[in-house]
């Protein structure tokens, strides 16, 4: 279990968090979302150790994590941009970080299942936006670790992909691994999420099961009930035009 | 630290910009070995280029390349490294990349000269040594400014600013003053000057091996009547390993806090 207790970060004078306290559930799919700029990524990269906290704690399996590094062979992380050596291959890529984590790998199957066997040889330059995505995504799974984070999972990828990435996500969470995710498509959260955390303004705003946030919004669509939420918070009154305020809102 | 600096090398291998950078030297040394009327000569007219050139391409090489790496820098974070280990495995990666392609572009038309038979060998040899230490140092320098400054054109800014004091305005800024200040004794002052600047340092250094009192120019003179040649050659050396050493471990220090 990944336990988060009272996390703050300052960025010069922005108060990025201000105080997280967060229990993620082992063995189950939560998605963090929250507009732009409430604290998602910062709050994924404080566990992963690449954002150092200003105060709080945070522990996997009752173990504090921070300042440790070797905690990072149970997590696969899979950043926002994907940019690699840009003359590296895909090959020498997937050798390594083997070489790095010495852990085994089932890369062959992520290869056939994102398509990406023709790719294989080919520098890192030469790839699309997409396929580079589908080669962050192979080299954040391809491990068999206990715990997943993903950033943005669905950016830049082709429709069978997204339904690859989903049904790739849903076997890795029977397989009992703990899956994170952050995004903004709320159909993808819908399909995949058993908990939502949802930040606002560097708090939890948040937290809880989907059916209870749309029973709690009296909403039966995801998006909606996330909209009337924000729309609560901000004193805003959605009236008979829904969509254009959720827009506005930029979650 | 070896997995990354090996990967970082293998994709540095790759890059067309090692092999202009390694075509670039091997043309100016062989233009030069052949138009010179001795080896000592195109050594000497070697100096100024090793000490103009590898700091700017240090600098500027340096600095393009850690912004480019920083996302993938960002990927590597995320696995069971040390920070510590990552952060010196890319710099050597780059560092060693860079002195690799100067010594084989400078080396390969010395070796064609028969270079070993010469008695310009240890002067030869002394060259290579303060190139590649300049490459380190001016890697290690780009690298600490890229760290500190988010922001690429601030960060390029800056790195094109060092280099330029450190090679054209120092010694401009260091002759006015010696001239403003020239009814005081200014040795032990010019003395303490050159330590400050690893590029003054390379040249006093290959000056002294060279051992001629001409070009030494107004430190390198005081270096040899104050320390003797061989002392002068000694902390010249030693001087340019702590330009190495604290840019890098600075670079490591902040990179250890640092947010990514």
């Amino acid at each position: 279990m990944i336990k988060i207790e009272n996390i703050t970060k300052k960025f010069g004078r922005l108060d990025v968090l201000k105080g997280i306290d967060l229990e993620i559930s082992p063995g189950k799919i939560t998605a963090i979302l929250g507009p732009n700029g409430s604290g998602k990524s910062t709050l994924i990269k404080s566990v992963l150790g690449m954002v150092i906290p200003d105060s709080g704690n945070i522990s996997i399996d009752g173990v504090s994590v921070l300042g440790d590094w070797k905690y990072r062979n149970k997590i696969s992380y899979l950043p926002q941009i994907a940019s690699f050596p840009e003359n590296l291959t895909v090959k020498n890529l997937i050798r390594m970080l083997k070489d790095i984590r010495q852990q085994p790998a089932n890369e062959s199957f992520l290869i056939s299942l994102f398509k990406i066997e023709e790719f294989l040889d080919k520098r890192i330059k030469h790839l699309s936006g997409g396929t580079r995505q589908k080669v962050n995504l192979l080299l954040a799974c391809m491990f068999n670790n206990p715990i997943i984070i993903l950033d943005e999972p669905t950016t830049g990828l082709d429709p069978v992909s997204v339904v690859n990435l989903k049904n790739l996500i849903r076997q890795q969470k029977e397989e009992g691994t703990t899956i994170i995710f952050t995004t903004h498509i709320m159909s993808l959260v819908d399909d995949l999420a058993d908990e939502i955390v949802f930040l606002l303004e560097g708090n939890i705003h948040y937290q809880g099961t989907k059916e209870q946030l749309k029973e709690k919004n009296k909403s039966k669509d995801l998006e909606l009930a996330i909209a009337n939420m924000l729309v609560e918070k901000k004193e805003i009154k959605l009236d008979s035009k829904p969509f254009r305020y959720v827009e506005s809102l930029a979650i | 630290m070896w997995k990354v600096w090996q990967y970082s090398a293998y994709d540095l291998l790759r890059s067309r910009w090692t092999y202009i950078y390694f075509a670039f030297f091997l043309i100016v040394s062989f233009s030069l070995l052949r138009m010179s009327s001795s080896l000592m000569m195109a050594v000497v007219s070697l100096v100024n280029i090793v000490n103009i050139l590898i700091p700017l391409i240090g600098t500027i090489f340096g600095a393009i390349y850690f912004y480019n790496s920083r996302e993938f820098m960002e990927l590597l974070i995320s696995q069971p490294l040390k920070r510590r280990s990552l952060f010196l495995g890319h710099y050597l990666g780059l560092a060693s990349s860079l002195a690799g392609s100067f010594l084989l572009g400078m080396g390969i038309p010395f070796v064609f000269f028969r270079i070993w038979q010469s008695d310009q060998f240890g002067n030869f040899l002394s060259l290579m040594f303060t190139g590649i230490l300049l490459t380190f140092i001016f890697v290690g320098i780009a690298y600490l400014i890229a760290l500190l400054n988010d922001n690429k054109v601030k960060g390029f800014g800056i790195a094109i600013v060092v280099w330029l004091f450190m090679v054209v305005l120092y010694d401009g800024l260091f002759i006015l003053l010696l001239v403003a200040f020239e009814d005081y004794p200014l040795e032990k002052f010019s003395l303490a000057a050159s330590f400050l600047n690893p590029v003054d340092l390379s040249r006093i250094f290959v000056m002294l091996k060279l051992d001629i009192a001409a070009l030494m120019g107004y430190t390198g003179a005081v270096f040899s009547k104050f320390l003797g040649s061989s002392n002068g050659i000694f902390l010249s050396v030693a001087l340019m390993l702590i330009w190495i050493f604290v840019p890098l471990l600075a670079y490591l220090r902040i990179a250890r806090k640092k947010d990514f």
